[in-house]
């Protein structure tokens, strides 16, 4: 029970990590109706700045933690946010209205530009860092000496994603972008007629979605303590997994698939074998997509004729 | 930033002051973009910990390219624009092209034919030649199951693989010859394809593409995982070399080169490989061409143009699918055993999703669907590829930038429209403007 507990805990908390990299997929699916291959290096890319700027910021002979922590948030979003746009401006929109496979292609180009780019900028071996917040609580301990533990790692991980969802819901259900966003999910013509400017639109979802990846990417880093060039392509599968098994276009239900896949990930390596968990995770995106072609929140799909 | 309209553009002359604002916003982008990625580079020190250093002086020469690429670009685009080709070009040299469209085929068919002929001394080229149509198999493979099916299949490679370790483990474990083992791996992979096929035939689209590439992803992590079986991450070796039927290929006395009378030479293996690699080519493109004449192939391009309406005509297109499904692999398959006996070695590395993504882009820069296309884009994809061997480092960099600089250029494709295979009177050519993709 103790044992299940833990993993209890260390799913959901990779969990939050997918979440954070669905709601990106989520977003794109929905208003431009392309799977954005390049997310999951998007991702990677945040993790790696967040990397160099906090090594910059600490030979610098900054030491309080909180304070480097927001500045390398901050630093992180921003870049990754411009790497978002860029790319959306380069590699997505000339082919806005091409026939569909266009973009899809690429997209996976552009995902292996990201890939090498960074493996030729920051070499190919795994990048890791000393544990930067160090310290927990014992939640139970049991007879046997098995100890329960919540540190601190991952009560900050899980705090950063629920502001984070808490201040992007308000985005989406509140503001003037948020509505602008929902009308071009609804009908881009009649949008752009009503006065809604598409491609502005369009960029700052990929902003936005950038963003909460490149937070992703940090919190990573807090976590498992490294970055390497690679991380980005499983990562995105599996957020991608996320995303279509809450139902793709569904923001909650991006975050619950993201729960979702950690949960099933870290229990199937805890219980089962830690060699098959791609596996299982890529198992569940066929079986969700045999049952359940619309996920768990999703909306019905209309066949046009 | 859109692309100014001819007369706009007249209007408005050459705008010095516009491309320079432009490109300048370029390379601040770029500025900010490269500088912790280029301008600082960590690597883990002696004692683990990471260290870094900055390298200012390439931060500033890439945001220098991009300065000065941005202002080629604008030039270029204001010189070039859009222009209406078709006017452009006279009558004259339009038939000419036409002719010239007409014999690329046949003239391409028999230089490959005279190539181990005219290169006989050069092994590199024949290897390269071999390893080109190799994906010319694969892509007109692919082209059955995304070009005519209109399925998009991102896990191509599985077959591929699934090809490749059944040639590998039969002829290893039970020592039986190439000739009975390429059949086996078509068969066998043919039945992963229908494996695949039934649990996504009511997918489409994007979700195809998604799960097709979760399947190539598992079969990979199977042959890795599954230590016991395909050796793991060490992957299959001393895979038997093939046999002309049955004859070794070998300096031995009951070698080919003995029974004939001549001096051994390694290259009449390479040649034998060209010309087998070559046949296996040339039957994925006659049976492609065969089949869409028939009813199920007509069944396939109909079910990726309306698949409401084909089942509406009474098409069963569960079949279809996985017909198509099955074909496809199939063909993979074949391409999997001869990829194993001409390495001689396999592992898990040979079927990344990178090859799956090479042999899509080698179909859809082809044109979908045309076969002449497809081949050119393997000559153009594999041949560049080629070039950059000496930069290791920078080749995926480079065909990644390649891919999206190919589809904003032509997303069509290469060849942009081919004859349809049945028609009522006259034979229109079909713009591939017009073809749907991905629906079924």
């Amino acid at each position: 029970m103790d044992y299940f507990a833990q993993q209890l805990i260390n799913g959901i908390v990779l969990g939050s990590i997918y979440g954070l990299i669905a709601i990106g997929y989520t977003m794109v699916y929905g208003i431009v109706g392309m799977i954005n291959f390049a997310h999951g290096d998007i991702f990677m890319i945040g993790g790696f700045i967040a990397l160099i700027s906090f090594l910059i910021l600490v030979s610098i002979g900054l030491t309080v933690v909180p304070v480097i922590l927001l500045i390398v948030l901050l630093v992180s979003m921003a870049i990754t946010a411009l790497y978002g746009w860029t790319i959306e401006r380069i590699a997505y929109r000339p082919l806005r209205h091409s026939f569909r496979l266009a973009p899809m292609l690429s997209a996976i180009g552009m995902s292996f530009v990201l890939t090498n780019y960074s493996q030729v900028a920051q070499g190919a071996r795994v990048k890791p860092v000393p544990p930067i917040i160090t310290g927990g609580y014992t939640l139970h301990e049991s007879g046997d000496g098995f100890v329960v533990r919540l540190s601190n790692v991952q009560i900050i991980v899980v705090i950063t994603t629920v502001v984070l969802l808490g201040i992007f819901t308000w985005l989406v259900a509140k503001t003037r972008l948020g509505r602008d966003m929902r009308a071009c999910e609804q009908d881009q013509t009649m949008a752009s007629l009503l006065g809604v400017d598409v491609d502005r639109t369009i960029s700052m979802t990929f902003v936005i979605g950038a963003a909460l990846a490149a937070v992703a990417g940090m919190m990573y880093l807090l976590y498992y303590g490294l970055v390497d060039f690679f991380m980005g392509f499983v990562a995105g599968i599996k957020a991608f997994t996320a995303a279509v098994l809450g139902g793709i276009g569904s923001l909650p239900g991006a975050m619950l698939g993201g729960l979702l896949i950690g949960l099933i990930e870290t229990l199937w390596a805890a219980y089962f074998s830690t060699e098959y968990k791609d596996v299982a995770a890529f198992s569940i995106l066929i079986v969700v997509l045999i049952f359940l072609p619309t996920g768990l929140l999703g909306r019905p799909e209309v066949e046009k004729v | 930033m859109a692309a100014l309209s001819p007369s706009a553009k007249a209007a408005r002359g050459l705008d010095a002051a516009f491309i320079f604002k432009k490109a300048l916003i370029s390379a601040v982008v770029a500025l900010v973009l490269f500088s912790l990625m280029i301008g600082v580079r960590t690597e883990a020190g002696p004692s683990g910990q990471l260290i870094y250093w900055t390298r200012f002086g390439d931060l500033a020469a890439m945001v220098a390219v991009v300065f000065g690429g941005s202002i080629v670009v604008e030039l270029l685009r204001y010189w070039w624009g859009p222009v209406d080709t078709i006017r452009i070009v006279p009558p004259s040299t339009q038939n000419a092209l036409a002719i010239a469209r007409r014999a690329i085929a046949p003239v391409l068919l028999i230089f490959t034919f005279l190539v181990p002929v005219i290169f006989y001394d050069q092994r590199y080229i024949l290897d390269l030649g071999i390893l080109v149509l190799t994906y010319v198999m694969l892509g007109w493979g692919l082209n059955v199951v995304v070009g005519l099916a209109g399925l998009l299949d991102l896990g191509y490679v599985a077959f591929y693989a699934v090809g490749a370790y059944s040639y590998a483990l039969l002829a290893t474990n039970f020592g039986l010859s190439f000739w009975i083992c390429l059949p086996l791996a078509g068969i066998l992979a043919a039945f992963f394809g229908v494996l695949l096929g039934f649990p996504v035939l009511r997918l489409r689209g994007d979700y195809l593409a998604i799960v097709t590439l979760a399947f190539g992803e598992i079969v990979r992590l199977v042959i890795i995982n599954w230590q016991s079986l395909t050796g793991g991450p060490n992957g299959i070796g001393s895979i038997p070399r093939p046999t002309m039927f049955g004859i070794p290929l070998t300096p031995g006395d009951d070698g080919l080169a003995a029974k004939l009378g001549i001096a051994f030479s390694p290259t009449h293996r390479i040649v034998f490989l060209f010309y087998l690699i070559l046949a296996l080519a040339l039957l994925t493109n006659w049976v492609t061409i065969r089949l869409r004449a028939l009813p199920i192939g007509r069944a396939w391009e109909a079910l990726r143009e309306d698949e409401v309406a084909c089942r509406a005509l009474g098409i069963n297109t569960t079949t279809t699918k996985l017909t198509a499904f099955a074909t496809g692999a199939m063909f993979a398959g074949f391409a999997g055993s001869f990829f194993a006996t001409r390495q001689g070695f396999i592992s898990p590395e040979s079927f990344t999703f990178q090859e799956s993504a090479l042999v899509l882009a080698i179909v859809v820069l082809g044109g979908m669907g045309s076969q002449l296309g497809v081949a050119l884009a393997a000559l153009t994809m594999i041949g560049g590829f080629e070039l950059f061997r000496g930069f290791e480092q920078y080749r995926m960099l480079v065909f990644g930038i390649a891919m999206v600089l190919l589809m904003i250029w032509r997303p069509r494709g290469l060849i942009g429209h081919r004859a349809p295979t049945v028609f009522l009177k006259h034979s229109h050519a079909i713009s591939s403007d017009l073809v749907k993709e991905g629906k079924g």
